[in-house]
């Protein structure tokens, strides 16, 4: 655990002179060495714009950038290249696939489901493509402990519904969805389903094939790779179908000033010059998650989950917003007589990061009935000695706010 | 002899400069809180709340000979210390005053650098409703 802890540089890093307790890795995770190192070697030796120059630095690029491709499409389990679009986010994927597919696909009267608990990204594009087309979005209800009422998912489906998008994991509460199940449930009357993964990927593996999702997709920065690089899988069949989003310059076979021809994908989705850099720093994450064993991160998150839980649990007056069976180290809570925001400025100056407020996701506090909550986010390379400091500094700043 | 805008701007700077910790500042703060005079109940309105800010603020006026008498209050304790700085500042004073005055301490704490953006916009928030409520006062002043 030391070992991987001293891969991640920030980690050791002191604020108001209290070592660093980052339990905001939902928001975003920490780079490991690796990564950074990946950055800096491609910016130093490598750089040049990709698909485009016939000389060798250009080649260079463009090769590493298709083996990172080739990183996301092995780990994701992929069919092929083409099904791997490098985006800005899970945001960028989302609106993508709303727009493009959305936009060719969904007419008057038709419907589209989501979840109650959708961050913001995976409800507003939704949202405003069946306001657009005069069709209805449909919400599937979460029960007190925040999971997924499954019969009313299943009462929901019907022959209006044209896709369904739901989260794997939930940012807000924590849930882990049954989301092969979901899928399996639409895929009975041929619906497809946008998965987003963003609480997901940085926790444990995900094989596209296995859930035979239709959409998925990851935001790179939440998974330890840099900001800006993300990535949306489609099944390539829906994928070509589907209209481009952008237009631009590498996305385009022939163009006159009447008539553009479009390429193949995956590049007929990348529009712009792509986050070259982004994207071999993402396969380098990959890669260094893999070489701890993904196995090994799973026990050894699983065994910190059940312990923070059952510190948290321990607090005097602390009420967990969210209590699925099964969910990732990601805890949301409200303490009684206090603010969320008085307790996260106050754990800041001890040294700890958390997220206050709604965390993107308005409608789903108000189901769970609360205006914002405390959510610590926990990634494996947090340690069972941060939880105890965290629960000791939570008590101490809650006896100042309420004594 | 009432203390004037600028003195009380004055004292609280100075009693800021006694802490020299940003967490001893904000326990203070929290204190301020505590210790404010609390609103009555039927003052915490949609109209007195301050838009702008990440907790629920409200701020109430009232006008007694000339002068403008505030209270407040906030769900976050922090920003209730606020409050009650902002309040303390103002209250007690006639439109114009209100209207002609910089509060200028925030800055002078060294806070206004120091809040998350969203806290300082709740912050100009709150002095713009408490300098809207003067020109009200003003204005229904002058028609009468
Ligand atoms: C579940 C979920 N979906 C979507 C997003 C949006 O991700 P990004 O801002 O990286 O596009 C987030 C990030 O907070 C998230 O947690």
């Amino acid at each position: 655990m030391a070992k991987i802890r001293e891969n991640f540089p920030i980690l050791s890093t002191k604020v108001y002179g209290k070592p660093l307790v980052y339990f905001d890795n939902a928001a975003t995770s920490q780079k490991p060495q690796q990564v950074i190192d990946r950055l800096v070697k491609y910016y130093q030796e490598e750089n040049s714009n990709v698909h485009r120059g016939i000389y060798y630095l250009s080649e260079l690029a463009s090769a590493k950038y298709e083996e990172a491709r080739d990183v996301v499409r092995t780990h994701l389990n992929a069919n092929s290249l083409a099904e791997i679009i490098f985006v800005r986010g899970a945001t960028e994927g989302i609106n993508l696939v709303a727009n493009s597919w959305g936009k060719h696909n969904i007419v008057a009267g038709d419907e589209v489901i989501i979840s109650a608990m959708e961050h913001h990204a995976n409800l507003v594009p939704w949202q405003q493509l069946c306001k657009e087309k005069g069709a209805t979005l449909k919400v599937i209800p979460i029960d007190d402990n925040g999971e997924i009422i499954f019969e009313e998912y299943k009462n929901l489906l019907s022959d209006k519904t044209k896709i369904v998008a739901v989260a794997h994991t939930s940012n807000g509460i924590g849930t882990i969805n049954p989301i092969k199940e979901i899928i399996a449930e639409a895929h009975k009357k041929n619906i497809p389903v946008l998965v987003d993964g963003c609480q997901a990927s940085p926790h444990f593996k995900v094989d596209v094939k296995e859930l035979d999702c239709d959409f998925y997709v990851f935001s790179g920065h939440k998974t330890f790779a840099p900001t800006g690089i993300g990535v949306l899988y489609g099944k390539e069949n829906l994928l070509d179908a589907m209209p481009p989003y952008q237009m631009g310059g590498e996305m385009i076979k022939f163009v006159s000033f009447t008539e553009t021809t479009f390429n193949d994908l995956p590049i007929k989705f990348e529009a712009a010059t792509p986050n070259i850099a982004g994207a071999i720093g993402l396969a380098t994450a990959i890669e260094y998650v893999d070489s701890l064993g993904r196995n090994n991160i799973e026990n050894y998150e699983e065994d910190l989950k059940s312990y923070a839980l059952q510190k948290l649990q321990e607090v005097k007056n602390l009420k967990l917003i969210g209590n699925a069976k099964n969910r990732i180290p990601l805890f949301s809570f409200v303490v009684e007589g206090t603010h969320p925001l008085d307790l996260g400025t106050m754990l800041d100056f001890e040294g700890i990061a958390i997220r206050t407020g709604n965390h993107c996701a308005q409608p789903l506090m108000q189901r769970m009935g609360v205006a914002a909550t405390c959510r610590a986010s926990l990634a494996f390379y947090n340690t069972k000695a941060e939880v105890d400091y965290f629960v000791d500094s939570l008590n101490k700043v809650v006896k100042k706010l309420i004594s | 002899m009432q203390q004037t805008i600028e003195e009380i701007q004055q004292e609280i700077v100075e009693e800021f400069e006694m802490f020299h910790e940003w967490q001893d500042k904000y326990e203070y703060l929290i204190q301020l809180g505590k210790e404010l005079d609390p609103m009555p109940v039927n003052t915490q309105t949609e109209e007195n709340k301050v838009k702008g800010c990440q907790s629920n603020v409200w701020v109430n006026a009232e006008y007694t000979d000339g002068k403008l008498f505030f209270t407040g209050d906030s769900d976050a304790l922090i920003v209730k210390g606020l409050v009650a700085l902002v309040l303390r500042v103002f209250t007690g004073n006639n439109p114009d005053e209100i209207l002609n005055a910089q509060p200028h301490f925030i800055a002078d704490i060294g806070l206004a650098n120091h809040l998350s953006p969203t806290r300082s916009n709740g912050l100009a928030a709150m002095v713009k409703q408490i300098k809207f409520y003067a020109l009200a006062y003003k204005t229904k002043a002058g028609l009468a």
